[in-house]
Formats: C-alpha cells, structure tokens, sequence
C-alpha cells in the first residue's frame, strides 16, 4: 500500500474523516427525528464537507500529482481512504447517531486544538477556522448525550448501549507511538501526546453528567483506518457517494 | 455617493484613491443569502490593494462550508469588472478566521431591520449572559428553538412574548 508523508497522511485523515462523517449524516435528509434536528445534523455536515475540502485541497497539492480535492474524494478506492472507523458505522437509531457524533466531536476539538498551534501555517489556518465550528458541534452533541441519557429509563438504557456499540471504535484515537513521536518532534501536532488523555477528559466528563458509565478503554486490533484498513461499511458509503462521478465523469452542475 | 461615479475611469491601476472607490463598490455587493447585508457590513473583505497593477482583493469565508463563498466572489468580482476594475485578483484567506465581532454597527442594524438578530456580545469575550433581543418587539424573553437555523450562520429562536420565530445570528 502507497504511503505518503506523515503530514500528507494527516490530511488525509481529517479530510476524509469529515467527509465520511459528513456523507453519514447527509443519509439523514428527510429521516431525522424532528425538523429542527435535521436542520441541525445537516448543518453540520455542511461545515464538515467545507472543512474536508479545505484539508483535502492541501492535501492535493501536496500529493501533486493532477488530482484535485475532488478526485480524490470520487475516485479513490476504500484502502486509499484514511477516515477514522468510528465515523464511516451506520447511523443506527439517533442514540447511536448522537454516540458517533459526540466520540467524533470531541476527538476532533482535541485534534483541532493541537492543530492551531501547528508549526504549518496552512493547518494552524484550517484548525483555528474549523474549531470554531466544532466547538458548536460538541456543545450541540454533548447536549444530547447528557438529555438522552440523564433522560428517562428507556433513553438512558438506549443511550447506554449506543455508547457501548461505538465505544470499540475509539481505539484510533490514541496513536501509535511510531506516528505520535514524528509528528511531535516535527510540531505538525503540538501536543499529540497529550491528545488522548485531553480526549478522554472530555468524554468523562459528560458521560458522567449523563449518568451513564464509561467503558473499558478500547483495544487496539488489526483495523486501522490510517492504514487503509476497514470495516465493510465504509464500501457501501463510497459505492453511493462516487457513483454519480465515476458513471458520468464529465457531469457538472 | 451617486452610482455615476463608480463608473470606470481610464486607467486606475496603482492609484490609491481607487482604492476607496472599490472599497466603495464592494459595500454595494450584497450577501447572496442575507440580501440587507453588504460584503464590507460582513466583515469579509480584509484587503483590498493594488498589486504588480492588479487590484487584489482577500475575502475570507464565513463559514468553511458555506455555499455562498464561491457565489460571493463572482459578485464581488462582477461588481468590480463593471466599476472599470479590468485587472481584478481574488483571494480567499483562512486566517485569521472570521469573527461576527467584525459585522460592523450599520450591518447589525440592518439584520435587526430584516428581521434577523445580530449577534449578542463578542466572539474574542464570550459572557453568559446572552440574552437574544427579538427583532420585531424588542423583547428579551426569548428561548432558542435549535443551534442550527436556516443556514450555518443562524440559529432559530423565538420570542416568549410577541410568539413569533425568528433567526438568531450566531456569535463565533
């Protein structure tokens, strides 16, 4: 499998992972709980697709190689794709939909706060600009999870078990040390090795305002979205996404 | 001052009182989605200069997906071109990114007017104290409906006491 360097890849990470998670709600249009919730979910895939194009511009001309942003959004292929697990799972019952955003949510905060601080100027300028809207993201999904869960007996035991479904997914937010020690040693991610643990205070904090329990920290296993390596779902969203694209190569609005 | 004189005049290129005149042309260009609310009202344009004989002008986005972004700098180039700008280079600039603390106090008044909230306090010293002014009765009994309204920008409220929904501004 081609790798790139470790910055390019990093791109490739927060690029795809909002445009992955991005598509995942954008499966929500017209199925959303209430009006106003869909205004809302769809609003934020809207500042992630804007915010994946942004990474995966950068990305693009560092790869340099003709593709554009949007080649490489339609036209890669699954092990090209470098999204965390986490955000490419099926959307389940809005439990599961709010569990994925809120572990995403506060992994990216965490990420983007470190990324401000970036000796690379461009990803200090896409951080500092997309964490003012991920901080709305977290407050929204944090929100949920402590109404849901601190909520009645049915939605607290629904909520439980979205947070358990998920929870397995979390492992890649905690990086292997080979990647942690370049990309401090280069300040691409000041603070990387500080990353989780501010990742998890969050996570505990909330989880504990909305009385519901924290699982075991997650294992590691043999996937890895950063490798290239991942679960059956995230076939189907390209399958849907790049069709249109890849069918009429030439097709404008 | 009258729209005649924003018409081109021969050669503007390095003159720096063509500068005020495109500053002038770009407070005319309106939001495509907030039609009261001017480019220069927004805070968006955060440069305008002349440069190796083009005028350069450096935007910066609301939001990173806001659809209106590429829309905007057609508008603002267009506007440009007919004012007699014939050498006009657009940028779009992350950094430092936008605040609603740069919305300046004629673009407020104008939200209010149309019937949207400007947004409460500032961004760079957020208070908690945040209570949301309803645009047509002035009341600041008023409760938020959602975080996200009719675009990234708005949030939906609406006021306890004349009942009615209205967009909020968000504060970033």
């Amino acid at each position: 499998m081609h790798r790139y360097d470790d910055l390019t890849e990093l791109l490739l990470q927060l690029g795809d992972s909002a445009m992955v998670q991005a598509q995942r709600l954008c499966e929500l249009v017209g199925g959303a709980p209430a009006l106003e919730e869909e205004v809302a979910l769809m609003n934020v895939g809207l500042d992630l697709v804007g915010q994946a194009r942004n990474w995966l511009e950068y990305a693009a001309e560092r790869i340099a190689d003709g593709r554009s942003a949007d080649d490489l959004v339609f036209h890669r292929d699954q092990p090209e794709y470098r999204n965390l697990l986490l955000v490419e799972q099926p959307n389940g019952d809005f439990g599961v939909t709010m569990a994925k955003q809120f572990l995403f949510d506060s992994w990216h905060y965490a990420m983007l706060q470190s990324l401000c601080d970036s000796a690379d100027a461009r990803i200090a300028a896409i951080a500092a600009k997309s964490l003012k809207e991920v901080t709305y993201h977290l407050r929204r999904s944090s929100e949920w999870i402590k109404r849901l869960g601190d909520g009645t007996d049915e939605s607290h035991q629904r909520m439980q078990a979205a947070i358990d479904q998920v929870w397995h997914f979390t492992f890649e937010f905690s990086m292997p040390a080979e990647y942690l020690t370049e990309l401090e040693a280069q300040q691409i991610i000041p603070g990387a090795s500080t990353l989780h643990q501010r990742w998890s205070e969050t996570v505990s904090a909330v989880l504990s305002e909305a009385t519901l329990t924290q699982p075991e920290p997650a294992a590691r296993n043999y996937l890895s979205g950063r490798e290239g390596l991942h679960t059956e779902s995230l076939g189907y969203i390209l399958a849907e996404m790049q069709f249109l694209p890849r069918a009429y190569p030439d097709a404008n609005w | 001052m009258p729209t005649g004189d924003l018409i081109a005049s021969d050669q503007p290129a390095g003159d720096p009182k063509e500068i005020d005149r495109a500053w002038q042309v770009l407070d005319l260009v309106m939001d495509p989605e907030v039609p009261v609310i001017s480019l220069t009202d927004l805070g968006i344009v955060r440069e305008v200069e002349w440069r190796a004989g083009q005028l350069r002008v450096v935007l910066t986005p609301t939001y990173s997906g806001c659809p209106a972004t590429e829309h905007i700098e057609q508008s603002a180039l267009s506007a440009l071109t007919d004012a007699g700008f014939t050498q006009v280079q657009i940028e779009q600039q992350l950094a430092p990114a936008w605040t609603t603390d740069w919305i300046s106090e004629r673009g407020r008044e104008r939200l209010k007017a149309y019937g949207i909230a400007p947004p409460v306090g500032s961004a760079a010293k957020p208070s908690l104290d945040k209570a949301v002014e309803c645009p047509l009765c002035s009341s600041t009994n008023t409760k938020e409906i959602t975080e996200f309204g009719s675009t990234a920008c708005k949030a939906l409220y609406q006021c306890n006491d004349c009942l009615e929904p209205f967009d909020y501004f968000k504060c970033i």
